[in-house]
């Protein structure tokens, strides 16, 4: 059993949904990055995500663009994400870990060298949001070969006739997109994000994410009744982009403001009944 | 296999011209393409709706545009026959209108009810909203700030004709970041609205579809120069930002295999300085904005900035099909410096009374390289693709003179 699924199985023996935290490898700097990975799952996280930044990250909102340009600033690449997931590992080695971003880094960095490094990284899925299942043959089979789980993204425009596509080849949890739209912008009605579980639920039996437009405890707590976790992204690094100073660097206890916020995400998940 | 030899084949039923193109988009997007792909492939084997777009072409853009034997530019470079393409002449100034008329009337048959569009000189801008204004839609067009800020004429044209202009503040602020806006605009409106791509990228079927709407550049060269000079042109010029006005015109003569046909890049302050925008001759294949082709890239993958005096070739990536030509080596592509582009945008004015764009300034360029080396009777053809209207403020500023 992978992580992932391990993790998963866990959350449904306790009973809970689960948190899925989204930070960008190297924002705002390597040093405070590494440190704020490190503090994430005490705070709560079941799940972390980690972006691999992008010039043009064409799917995401504001927050999240400027997330990933501070780490390209700092000097991230992907190789040093990778590095960073290895650190990680040192100290965990249950909580899973899944690379997000788009396919130019990884295509220039070569993808099977790619796969190789990032699986003896301990790295446990991809989430690649250009890469839609017509181009399965470019990384996501590959993927699947070298033992790494390739999640795919589910939005309220994949019909049912679409579906059963996104839905092959995909492992780990599928995750859905709450709105059609970018990240960080809109949050979905609660009974719109329960009727796309409950149709996707009749296409899968993997666990089901839910992300997009989520931005407190309360929301969290909403999503995490229907879904199997709830993915926070925009919010958390928003929360670093307001602790750092008028130069863009960190100030003191920014892990903590944020590892804060993750706490609150977590309790609002935890508390949450499932229906 | 009858056509196993033509260079005429491109795209595959998955949009790929060899290695190239393809459909690299978020999954909020995929349904929406399948069904611009679907509506294009049902438009496209419709006479209907080729005759309507000859209407608006004849009637409305006025087509065909002139094709000009430029005599003094003929005999100041003492060689090569030089004719131009006149697309200049078209309304809105530029070959953008082709496009727009053929993604306009697509959109109307598919039921939108909404167009974006992004631009970066503001002339697929320009094109979009006239074309908006004509059919009665809302038309948002994003633009760089850095754009807006050296095309406030085209900005205030875009206004007049109703269009809304939303400045992109991310990135280099240019036309890739317009082109990432349009497309979060598109991700968040997908139910009503259409994008309307204005170069020959994006994922398929995109490239494909304004290939095939600016063909009429091609097509009506071809029977002009047969009726003029009773042959064929023996080469081919056309700058190259994104690349539909040059694949406009090549790809009718792609499998004319004695016509030679040379591709233009902007060369900015020079390929070794690293400030330029010639994505074919010094970037690699990689992915953005939908399509596998040769970008503008550091090491790691990050799209780097494209430099050029002409906004229309800032971008640092180039349509799929030039770098599926560029492989199989049927086009040969170069690169021309802002400052050669500036000598012949005065060139041009000077001698034949054309004010040209600085993006076919680009093309003229070679053609001043090239020419004086040819035999009298060698025929070159060069897109004369925007007049220079939307440039006199930048060149003005290049050349130290205050407005």
């Amino acid at each position: 059993m992978s992580r992932i699924e391990q993790r998963f199985s866990d959350l449904h023996r306790e009973g809970r949904s689960g948190l899925v935290t989204f930070v960008t490898a190297g924002d705002p700097d390597p040093i405070v990055s590494a440190e704020l990975l490190e503090a994430l799952p005490a705070a709560g996280a079941d799940l972390i995500e980690i972006g691999m930044p992008f010039s043009d990250p064409m799917a995401d909102g504001p927050a999240i663009q400027a997330s990933s340009l501070r780490a390209i600033r700092a000097g991230t690449t992907l190789r040093k994400t990778i590095a960073m997931v290895e650190g990680f590992r040192r100290h965990d080695k249950a909580t899973p870990i899944v690379l997000m971003g788009y396919y130019n880094p990884i295509y220039r960095y070569g993808v099977p060298a790619f796969l190789t490094d990032a699986r003896a990284a301990g790295v446990d899925g991809l989430i690649v949001v250009d890469l839609p299942p017509e181009h399965d043959d470019e990384l996501c089979l590959p993927a699947i070969t070298a033992g790494i789980h390739f999640v795919r993204l589910a939005t309220p425009t994949t019909d049912d006739r679409r579906l059963p596509k996104v839905l092959t080849n995909t492992s780990g949890f599928v995750y859905y997109v709450a709105i059609a739209g970018i990240t960080g912008t809109r949050s979905a009605d609660d009974q719109a994000v329960a009727n796309a579980v409950a149709r996707l639920r009749k296409h899968t039996s993997l666990p089901i994410a839910v992300g997009f437009g989520i931005r407190n405890a309360t929301q969290a707590a909403a999503i995490a009744r229907h879904a199997d976790a709830a993915v926070v992204g925009s919010a958390i690094v928003s929360r670093i982009a307001e602790n750092l100073d008028g130069a863009g660097r960190p100030t003191t206890g920014l892990i903590d403001k944020v590892a804060g916020l993750v706490r609150e995400l977590a309790s609002g998940v935890r508390n949450a009944r499932r229906s | 296999m009858a056509k196993a030899n033509s260079y005429r084949v491109g795209p595959d039923e998955n949009g790929n011209f060899g290695i190239y193109g393809g459909r690299f988009v978020a999954e909020t997007l995929m349904p929406l393409i399948l069904a611009v792909e679907q509506a294009w492939k049902l438009a496209k084997h419709d006479p209907a709706f080729w005759q309507e777009i000859d209407y608006y072409f004849r009637d409305y853009v006025g087509r065909p545009s002139p094709l000009y034997l430029a005599q003094r530019l003929t005999a100041h470079f003492g060689g090569a026959k030089v004719y131009f393409k006149r697309d200049e002449l078209n309304h809105t100034g530029a070959h953008k209108i082709n496009n727009c008329i053929g993604q306009i009337l697509l959109a109307r048959r598919m039921g939108k009810r909404r167009i974006i569009a992004e631009t970066g000189a503001g002339q697929h801008g320009v094109a979009t909203a006239t074309v908006a204004a004509l059919f009665d839609l809302p038309c948002v067009v994003y633009m760089g700030e850095t754009d807006i800020a050296r095309q406030q004429p085209n900005v205030f044209r875009m206004k007049l004709l109703g269009a809304e202009v939303r400045p992109v503040t991310s990135g280099s602020r240019t036309l890739k970041d317009a082109m990432n806006e349009a497309l979060r605009d598109w991700v968040a409106n997908v139910e009503d609205t259409f994008y309307i791509i204005g170069t020959v990228a994006g994922p398929h079927p995109y490239p494909e579809m304004v290939r095939d709407f600016q063909s009429i550049i091609g097509n009506e060269a071809k029977r002009q120069m047969m009726e003029r000079e009773g042959r064929l042109p023996d080469t081919l010029v056309a700058c190259i930002g994104g690349g539909s006005n040059a694949m406009g015109l090549f790809y009718p003569f792609l499998d004319d295999a004695g016509v030679r046909i040379v591709g233009v890049e902007a060369a900015g302050k020079g390929i070794d300085t690293g400030e330029h925008a010639a994505s074919l001759t010094a970037g690699r294949p990689g992915v953005l904005h939908g399509n596998r082709t040769y970008l503008l890239q550091d090491d790691d993958g990050q799209i780097k900035e494209a430099h050029s005096i002409s906004a229309g070739l800032d971008y640092p990536g180039i349509g799929p099909e030039h770098a599926w030509l560029k492989d199989s080596g049927r086009v040969d592509y170069v690169s021309i410096r802002d400052d050669e582009a500036l000598a012949a945008f005065q060139l041009c004015s000077k001698l034949e009374g054309i004010i040209p764009a600085l993006e076919p300034s680009h093309a003229l360029a070679q053609v001043a390289k090239i020419a004086p080396t040819l035999p009298r009777e060698h025929i070159l053809l060069m897109n004369l693709c925007g007049r220079g209207d939307k440039d006199i403020f930048t060149v003005a500023n290049a050349l130290g003179v205050k407005l």
